[in-house]
């Protein structure tokens, strides 16, 4: 069903076009005079403009993804390539270890990655490996000028990804596992 | 010798129309270089920007408090645009026709530079009329000459021989005709209040019986609305569009042929504005200093206050370029054809009635 709007024919007034004019008037004054008060973002966030006073981001910024680590400095990648496989611009690749390759570096861990690239070039940072990532071990953090001379050089590899990433304290699945596990062979069976 | 030289009337004339020519030449085009700045700047706080403020030659920073200063409100960016449009490359395309594409340019910027040639910018300064040319037909030699100024942007948009550019041209054609005859209709009553269509004679009559925007105040609105048309600037900035047209007609043009457009444009804008002050707002003359002056001293606060009338008109230009959105086509035309010129005719018939009704 189609819904008519009813628009009000303008007044002679309006007509004159004289209303626009004040109104833009109005709006553009008070702009200026906020501006020359001293008043744009970059005054009021920092005190200075971008490359010197670097552009404060706000909570929840999504920003470059980069590898993290447990609070115990072992990678929490495990290797499974969800975030490879729902990569919309194929920006990540992942070189998984292995049948003989070098085992994850903490215990119960099944695997961890050998290489883990990310080309910054492709990213979009929209967000998605972040949100498929069983393992909680990739996020997007606060990073937005990303630069290089190269394009080989904006193709962040496994080691640089986690020293920029930095530890995540969040949950450490594989530590409770483990946890779990030790508690299963010590468990004192209880006998009457 | 020299004396002998000095008093003969020829070389006088000679010598002190190069000087005027050389000096109103360059303070235009130091006028053009900072108009665009005060545009980008304005432009810049009206949007809750920064605008330019980086631009600074190396040993200006050494300055204690003042550099800084300077550079903030980038003095010295005119200075670098000028120098990058200068080594920015020339590029012509293969397929525009070359002989109109190089002309182009040129015709945009030459008329708006003739305008200015019969505006007087001052009383007297040690005896010497302060206007290049003094013509008994004012009037009627910048209305020529402005309309030349329509042929450079339709050229321009036709020898690019490129959509954007060509359909820029063919607006700015329709637009540029259709407001010069409302134009021409509003300054028509105020040369029959004045009786004469010499700008320094208008000036002088305005100096002793007040500014004709009091006289005229439909004709300035008027005038005012067709200016912001004839100079192609916003709200009918139609032929160039650069959301819809990439620029309009200049879209194939880069480097100093671009600069070219770019200088005529606001060129064009300084001469409407010296226009309008010299037509509508006395001019050199203020309520209480309206005599030509005899002084240097008043020779040269005359030619001040004139320049500081017409820096206001400029940044009221500039203003509602930040203002006002851009009209469709159709409205614009309906304003100039339907709106305009029949207020302009009745202007001029309301006028003649009351001036004659004053006579008899």
């Amino acid at each position: 069903m189609t819904k008519v709007v009813d628009r009000k024919p303008l007044t002679f007034y309006e007509r004159t076009y004289l209303p626009t004019l004040l109104e833009g008037l109005k709006v553009t004054a008070r702009h200026f005079m906020r501006s020359v008060k001293g008043g744009n973002a970059a005054l009021q966030l920092g005190d200075g403009y971008y490359p010197e006073v670097p552009w404060q981001v706000a909570e929840g910024y999504r920003g470059a993804p980069y590898l993290v680590r447990d609070q115990d400095g072992n990678t929490k990648c495990v290797s499974c390539q969800l975030c490879e496989f729902v990569c919309p611009p194929k920006a990540i690749r992942i070189t998984p270890p292995g049948a003989d390759g070098v085992p994850a570096d903490r215990p119960n861990a099944e695997k961890m990655p050998r290489e883990f690239e990310i080309n910054m070039l492709r990213c979009i940072f929209c967000g998605l490996c972040q949100e498929v990532c069983p393992e909680e071990a990739i996020f997007l953090q606060k990073h937005y000028s990303l630069t290089g001379l190269t394009r080989e050089e904006m193709i962040y590899d496994k080691e640089r990804l986690l020293q920029l990433g930095g530890v995540h304290a969040g949950i450490q699945k594989w530590k409770h596992k483990l946890e779990e596990a030790r508690e299963q062979d010590t468990f004192p069976v209880k006998t009457d | 010798m020299l004396d002998q030289l000095i008093s003969d009337p020829t070389v006088r004339f000679v010598a002190f129309g190069t000087l005027k020519i050389l000096v109103v030449f360059g303070v235009l085009m130091t006028f053009v270089a900072y108009a665009v700045l005060v545009e980008r700047k304005l432009s810049a706080l009206i949007q809750d920007r920064v605008g330019p403020n980086r631009t600074a030659p190396p040993l200006v920073l050494k300055i204690p408090v003042l550099g800084k200063l300077l550079q903030g409100w980038g003095i010295f960016q005119p200075m670098a645009d000028g120098v990058k449009f200068f080594l920015k490359e020339d590029f012509t395309p293969d397929y525009v026709r070359k002989v109109y594409f190089w002309i182009a340019p040129a015709i945009t910027v030459i008329p708006a530079l003739l305008t200015i040639a019969v505006i007087p910018f001052g009383s007297r300064l040690g005896g010497e009329p302060m206007v290049i040319a003094d013509l008994n037909v004012g009037i009627l030699y910048t209305f020529g000459i402005v309309s030349l100024g329509v042929y450079g942007i339709v050229l321009a948009g036709w020898s690019s021989n490129s959509k954007y550019p060509f359909l820029g041209g063919i607006r700015s054609s329709a637009q540029m005709i259709s407001y010069e005859l409302a134009m021409g209709m509003s300054v028509v009553s105020v040369v029959l209040v004045t009786g004469d269509l010499n700008l320094g004679k208008i000036v002088e009559f305005q100096a002793a019986h007040g500014w004709l925007v009091f006289y005229q105040p439909l004709a300035f609105v008027i005038f005012l609305v067709s200016a912001f048309a004839e100079t192609n600037r916003l709200p009918f900035d139609l032929p160039e569009s650069e959301s819809e047209l990439v620029g309009g007609y200049h879209t194939e043009y880069s480097s100093m042929k671009f600069a070219l457009f770019f200088m005529g444009e606001y060129a064009n804008m300084i001469a409407s504005a010296a226009m309008m002050v010299t037509l509508f707002f006395g001019g050199w003359s203020l309520p209480f200093v309206g005599a030509p002056a005899g002084t240097w001293l008043g020779g040269l606060l005359h030619i001040g206050i004139f320049l500081a009338k017409m820096i206001v008109l400029v940044l009221v230009f500039i203003w509602v370029r930040w203002m006002l959105p851009r009209f469709r086509y159709d409205q614009l035309m309906d304003l100039g054809w339907r709106r305009f010129i029949p207020l302009a005719l009745a202007n001029i018939v309301v006028t003649a009635l009351v001036l004659a009704a004053l006579k008899s």
